[in-house]
């Protein structure tokens, strides 16, 4: 690790200040980044801690009915507080990376570091979510750019992020052997005006909707609606730990069991 | 020896009282090396290689030495003169010729040969500004065509990884190389021959505390020190003293203070301890290294790496009648410490397994490769042949339309001591009582439920079923001194008895996980009647402990422990000749029982401490017939290896879905012999099954083909957890003693790692041949993609 100068502000209107500096980063539970400076891989000049901001924590529940999780919230506090509300969301967030990474690690650093396998992408995706930072509201179908990358701008923080709560839903996880991470992750989420289906870990462009069996499921809510549906391997991530086709396979594999623990 | 009597046991040979040592372990008040901060100690950081192979033009270090922080940057060129890193056996290979060995600099001389191959070691005040300094170095390296893949590094024309080797083949050894005609002959005219093509996947050790080296030198005395995690410090001081800095062992003291785990990576004597050792007595201030665990996959001797062709004759009515194999295997860049002994000696003598096959033929290549080293890891060879031998003898089953457990059962050898046609001779064994033993514990006539409730639930399911031998208790020193080895494997004890009665066994075993500090008290209290508690166990320091070849192989017990033994006996006779004295008897009527000496037939009696108060207070003593103290030394050298064996059985469930193999059941019947400390015993077995499934499962070192280690953390190298185990079922019941050794045991501590591939491969096999699939083989991992690209090839439901 390389020195670096530490900032803790404790209000939002300060860590904007504070990241206006180019060489300025944000931590959220540096789950990530911390790994990353340890290695020399990154070397942010100043690191502005977000945990000191007390109006970015907690999950609540908003007048339109959408669940309101604040950027700096830790997974385990969503396994937590939004398993009465939403339930496929908390069940995801409690099997992210082990207990010190859900005590440590937050739902906005998640987000802002749009890993191709994480899992928190795949249901602001699903969900339909909207990401509310410190100066704009980005829907989630606008917010991720492929991998490692989204639609934040340099210094932009995620204050909170609202989920429209479906009426039934499901995260599947088939985890890499080694890391943990999804190796392909699927969330199925059910709403009035039809489903939504998301992806993670599968594709070379991070996270991304799965338009066909959205429409077959908003048609009929059953596994078995996804039967004739097949995912073309182009364009999936192949390595040591399974092919394109394999990836391919399984993600119509979990979107049928999400769909049968959901229904 | 009384043989282990069960639970009801509370003290001595049998019992299993907890493990005194996991209290300091499990309250973080260890001492190990990292621990040892000696004052004003400098780091190093190893400026390592990034390519696989190249070529060093240039090392510009002017820059780096100005950097704060830095007393000295040292390179290859600081150690001409000094030797390199010895290789501790020399095989001879089938022509007759020794092997090729090559000179292994302490830091990279003229070319690096692997990723990690250290070229620079930046000494400074801080690790951070030796890392920041190591930045500032200059390097003008080369890049050069790697070679990675066994078969095409030794084809003619391939890129050398030495320059001054003839080819990258390091010898190719034959066992028997008097069979190989008859063997071929009867392979030729067998009735069936079953043929299995395999590969033994390469494995990165992991114990959960990395290396850490700490030189320091004395300029008043001219002594060094070196504090290493090794599992061997005696060892080390012979090898690093004689053969690479030249300091005699009265002026050089190794001290392997508690280690966190070896499984054999941790025997070999390595670059940075040298380089520690000799930096220290450069800069006249201590050094420290303290590997990262990225650095631990790139520099930790790796083990495995096989690539095999057995054949396995085989009559019509099931006998074997000859088995052939052909292996290849990876020793990496350099000779590690033992290297070339694993594929050869520790793995052909092996090849008979369980079984009478009257005929046996081993050739062994063993291929120099731009990738780290690889040497022994749990098992070392062991694992291999069984894992070949197994998995071949399953597929035999199913082409003859057997049982495998019956196609077992008909080869097995059932008397003994009998002698292999590859040169070893089994003292004791009982296969059928193993295997009934397995049946029972592993209820194997449940399955077809257990299937049937698989089957509903939509999954597959199988069951593996295998043996094992292993030869450990390594082992008579004028036999592997014919066979190439550069060191005796004798062990030694001394048994210190105090004034006051307590005793100190001060070991040449090392402890760094197995619990000797229990277990070797329980034989001392056993034998004298004392309390557990009055026995301390004193390991790990050349300099309070006598000459010992350390532990590994399973040789803790076998052989440190019969050398305890001898020591014991010594200071019993002699305790017995004093307490003669202090009741004016003979000294044949003393018997010693619960810690007193009597008269026999008379209710005259001493108490221990009586004694050992005399032998320190020699008032009234027999001073003209022995001398004062109670203190005794043994060198134990076995006259042979001990033999455990065992009977495995795995079931797995399979998705199909998924190809995702989860373990169900997992049953172990094993034969250590006599056992000192169950509970114990049953701990080693669990860690061995443990680290075998990880090897079939999960576990692989994967490089590309640029010699780049795609597995360099545990983002992709795959441990095994807990959640991935069921519970195991273990039993250590079925008893035959060793014969030759006092305590008639056989070491456990690699049966786990070895008997549990087979069974795990064999139960996935079974499950996708029972779906209909046609597959005999899959190659370790089984990872879920690797099985699901096989369901896919073979077209099966």
């Amino acid at each position: 690790m390389y020195a670096f100068e530490f900032q803790k502000p404790t209000s939002i209107q300060a860590a904007v200040e504070a990241l206006k500096d180019d060489e300025a980063q944000a931590l959220g539970g540096g789950q990530t980044l911390l790994p990353t400076m340890r290695q020399r891989l990154a070397s942010p000049g100043t690191l502005v801690s977000l945990s000191g901001i007390a109006e970015m924590r907690g999950v609540c529940r908003a007048d339109d009915g959408a669940l309101c999780i604040g950027g700096g919230t830790s997974h385990a506090v969503v396994a937590q507080e939004a398993a009465g509300i939403y339930p496929g969301l908390a069940g995801l967030a409690a099997r992210i990376g082990d207990p010190a990474v859900r005590n440590r690690g937050t739902i906005g650093g998640s987000l802002a570091n749009n890993d191709p396998s994480a899992c928190y992408p795949c249901a602001v995706l699903a969900s339909g979510a909207r990401i509310i930072t410190d100066r704009r509201e980005i829907a989630a179908d606008d917010f991720f750019e492929g991998m490692f990358t989204t639609a934040l701008e340099q210094g932009e923080i995620i204050t909170e992020v609202r989920f429209p709560v479906p009426e039934a839903s499901n995260y599947q996880k088939f985890i890499q052997p080694a890391s943990r991470f999804a190796l392909v992750g699927v969330m199925v989420a059910k709403y009035a005006g039809g489903v939504r289906v998301a992806v993670t870990g599968a594709s070379e462009e991070g996270v991304f909707r799965w338009t066909e069996a959205e429409k077959a499921l908003s048609d009929n809510f059953a596994a078995s609606a996804l039967k004739d549906l097949t995912v073309s391997a182009d364009g999936m991530i192949a390595d040591m730990h399974g092919s394109a086709a394999y990836r391919a396979h399984l993600i119509k594999v979990l979107a049928g069991r999400a769909v049968e623990a959901a229904a | 020896m009384p043989k282990d009597t069960g639970p009801e046991k509370t003290t001595g040979i049998g019992a299993s009282p907890k493990r005194r040592e996991d209290i300091r372990f499990l309250t973080g008040r260890g001492r190990y090396t990292d621990d040892i901060t000696l004052h004003g100690a400098l780091h190093v950081h190893f400026l390592r290689s990034d390519v696989a192979h190249g070529r060093i033009n240039g090392i510009d270090t002017k820059a780096a030495e100005a950097m704060p922080g830095v007393h000295r940057i040292f390179t290859g060129a600081d150690f001409e003169g000094v030797g390199g890193i010895p290789c501790g056996w020399q095989i001879t290979d089938r022509h007759g010729e020794v092997m090729q060995e090559p000179a292994h600099p302490v830091l990279a001389q003229g070319k690096v040969r692997h990723v990690g191959d250290p070229i620079c070691a930046v000494v400074a005040d801080t690790l951070a500004q030796a890392r920041d300094a190591a930045e500032a170095i200059v390097l003008d390296i080369e890049e050069l065509p790697a070679v990675i893949d066994m078969k095409q590094a030794v084809q003619d024309g391939a890129t050398k990884v030495h320059d001054d080797l003839t080819s990258n083949l390091c010898y190719d050894w034959g066992f028997v190389e008097e069979n190989r005609d008859a063997v071929d002959e009867a392979i030729r005219n067998a009735d069936h021959v079953t043929t299995l093509e395999l590969v033994n996947n390469r494995l990165i050790a992991n114990p959960m505390e990395p290396r850490v080296a700490v030189g320091d030198y004395n300029p008043a005395t001219d002594e060094s020190t070196l504090y290493t995690t090794s599992q061997n410090p005696h060892v080390i001081r012979l090898l690093m003293g004689a053969f690479v800095l030249g300091i005699p062992e009265h002026k050089l003291r190794v001290v392997a203070p508690d280690v966190g785990g070896g499984f054999g990576t941790k025997i070999f004597h390595y670059a940075e301890e040298a380089f520690c050792t000799f930096a220290a007595r450069q800069l006249k201030m201590p050094v420290k290294w303290c590997s990262t665990r990225s650095e631990a996959f790139m520099s930790d001797a790796h083990g495995r790496d096989h690539v095999t062709k057995i054949e396995l004759a085989v009559s019509k009515d099931g006998e074997f009648q000859a088995l052939r194999t052909e292996t290849y295997a990876n020793m990496g860049a350099y000779l590690s410490t033992f290297a070339p002994s694993v594929p050869t000696w520790l793995h052909g003598t092996l090849m008979a397994g369980n079984y009478r096959t009257p005929l046996i033929y081993v050739n062994v290549k063993a291929v120099f490769t731009n990738t780290v080293p690889v040497d022994a890891y749990r098992g070392a060879g062991r694992p291999e042949a069984t894992f070949q031998l197994e998995r071949v003898i399953d597929k035999a089953a199913r082409e003859l339309g057997m049982d495998p457990i019956a196609l077992r059962r008909k080869n097995f050898i059932t008397e003994f001591p009998y002698a292999t046609p590859v040169a070893v001779e089994y003292d004791t064994g009982d296969y059928n009582a193993t295997m009934d033993k397995l049946e029972e514990i592993a209820d194997l006539s449940g399955f077809e439920a257990r299937l049937a409730e698989s089957k509903k639930r939509g999954k597959l399911r199988g069951l593996g079923v295998n043996c094992y031998i292993e030869a450990c208790g390594i082992a008579p020193s004028n036999l592997v001194g014919q066979l190439g080895a550069r060191a005796g494997l004798y062990e030694s004890a001394t048994v210190r008895v105090n004034a006051t009665g307590g005793i100190v066994v001060m070991t040449g075993s090392h402890s760094h996980g197995q619990g000797h500090e229990t277990s070797f008290p329980q034989v001392i209290a056993d034998m004298i009647g004392i309390d557990e508690s009055m026995v301390e166990i004193v390991h790990g320091d050349t300099a309070n402990t006598p000459m010992g070849m350390g532990t590994y192989g399973s040789r803790s017990i076998a052989v440190g422990g019969s050398a305890m033994v001898r020591a014991a006996e010594k200071i019993i006779n002699k305790a017995k000749k004093i307490a003669a004295h202090l009741m004016e008897a003979s000294e044949q009527d003393i018997e010693l029982k619960d810690g007193k000496f009597s008269v026999a037939g008379t209710d005259k009696s001493v108490a221990w401490g009586d004694v050992t108060l005399a032998a320190y207070v020699p008032h009234n003593y027999p001073l003209e017939d022995i001398e004062p103290g109670l203190e005794e030394t043994s060198f134990y050298d076995p006259n042979n290896f001990t033999y455990p064996s065992g009977a495995y059985a795995c079931e797995v469930e399979l998705d199909p879905d998924t190809g995702r193999v989860t373990i169900e059941r997992f049953a172990a019947a094993d034969d250590f012999g006599n056992i000192i400390n169950p509970m114990i015993v049953s701990g080693q077995v669990h860690g061995g099954i443990a680290q075998g499934v990880g090897q079939a499962l999960m576990e692989a070192c994967v490089y590309d083909e640029n010699g780049q280690l795609l597995t360099g953390s545990y983002m992709d190298y795959a441990m095994p957890r807990a959640d991935d185990l069921p519970f195991f079922s273990v039993d250590h019941s079925c008893q035959t003693p060793c014969t030759h050794n006092p305590l008639g045991v056989k070491g456990c501590g690699e049966a786990g790692a070895i008997g549990s591939p087979p069974a795990v491969v064999n139960a996935v096999c079974d499950a996708l041949q029972r779906a209909g699939h046609n597959i005999t083989h899959i190659d370790m991992p089984l990872t879920p993609s690797r099985v699901w690209t096989a369901m896919q090839q073979s077209g099966g439901q």
